[in-house]
């Protein structure tokens, strides 16, 4: 398995998300924590960019981030996985290295 | 203590909110301890790296005159992603220090090799 | 498996670490090993023991000082980070213990994967 990488920004306020994108490589998977999740929502202008990578790219948000922001019963961009914090343990197990996009 | 290969990816501007002069005072430790150390900039972490930076200006300690030794501490990995470097008009020769410019693909796959990844 | 977390923030300024609290804590309930958590840069006030967040807020000192209590879990503070923001000994919240930032690489090198949580 390929790294996991984490995003804590919004999409919106900075360069995090796409840089991130840009580097994901066979095997890799993405979790959007802290204001990443903003990036989850469908239909923003950032869910365009991930729904590119999600064909290719497991990617996943925090469940207890996005219900803080009022996002728990949003409507997220389809093939986005909703895990809670075992989940992410879980996932940083099943994949060789943690990468936080700072 | 193992030998393991660390990366440490630096993608903040210097001052604002910038942490250079401890991500590389990580990376330094990392290196007398014997560690495989990588150092990695992009996006405005490339500005960490202009020549001609004056740190007392703010009152700050040269975190510059580390970079310019890191032979030094065996550091020979100093890897630039070019495209960073081009979106913000510069050029290598605009640089403190001799790096390896990489693209896109060439960088990720260096991350994703490596045993450490550490952001600071 | 074992796994090491650096925390660079304070627990005030930034959700960092919230996160990494609440990561540790699932480390710990998925039956894993914490070998260490390291405190750099801000993430030294998270060892203040002068720290009394209102009421209604989690009280994120306290919460490491009962992982190190129960758990056994090595809390570490980088020194220079320490002294440069006033966290030191004499108000050092319980469970937390002060040295260098070759403990952050000593605790990389012995997990199996070392989790970054910051700003």
């Amino acid at each position: 398995m390929g790294p996991l990488h984490t995003v804590n920004k919004s999409p919106f306020a900075g360069p995090a998300l796409d840089s991130c994108l840009g580097h994901l490589t066979e095997g890799a998977a993405l979790l959007l924590i802290e204001d990443g999740v903003y990036a989850a929502v469908a239909d923003s202008a950032a869910a365009a960019k991930l729904a590119m990578a999600a064909g290719r790219y497991a990617i996943y948000a925090l469940g207890p981030d996005l219900a803080a922001r009022g996002l728990g019963k949003a409507s997220l961009l389809d093939g986005i996985m909703v895990i809670d914090y075992l989940g992410f343990v879980d996932l940083a197990v099943r994949h060789s290295t943690v990468q936080a996009w700072l | 203590m193992r030998r393991k290969s660390f990366l440490f990816v630096n993608r903040k501007a210097p001052y604002g909110a910038g942490r250079a002069a401890e991500a590389l005072e990580a990376a330094l430790v990392a290196a007398s301890l014997g560690q495989e150390v990588h150092l990695a900039y992009l996006d405005d972490g490339v500005f960490q790296l202009l020549a001609g930076q004056e740190p007392a200006r703010l009152g700050r300690r040269d975190f510059t005159a580390s970079l310019q030794e890191l032979g030094e501490y065996d550091i020979d990995h100093v890897w630039v992603d070019g495209q960073s470097l081009r979106e913000r008009g510069l050029t290598p020769a605009d640089l403190l220090v001799a790096a390896t410019l990489l693209d896109r693909a060439a960088m990720a796959e260096l991350m994703a090799g490596m045993d450490v990844v550490v952001s600071i | 498996m074992k796994f090491a977390i650096l925390v660079n923030e304070d627990p005030f300024g930034h959700q960092a670490a919230q996160s990494a609290l609440s990561f540790a804590q699932a480390v710990l309930a998925s039956g894993h090993e914490l070998v260490r958590v390291f405190f750099y840069m801000g993430g030294v006030y998270n060892a203040n023991r002068l720290a009394s967040p209102p009421m209604e807020d989690r009280n994120i000192v306290r919460e490491w000082a009962e992982l190190a209590a129960k758990d056994g879990v090595d809390l570490v503070i980088c020194i220079a980070a320490g002294v440069a923001r006033g966290v030191r000994e004499a108000n050092l919240a319980p469970g937390f213990r002060i040295s260098g930032i070759g403990q952050l690489v000593e605790a990389a090198v012995i997990a199996d994967r070392l989790i970054t949580f910051g700003a």
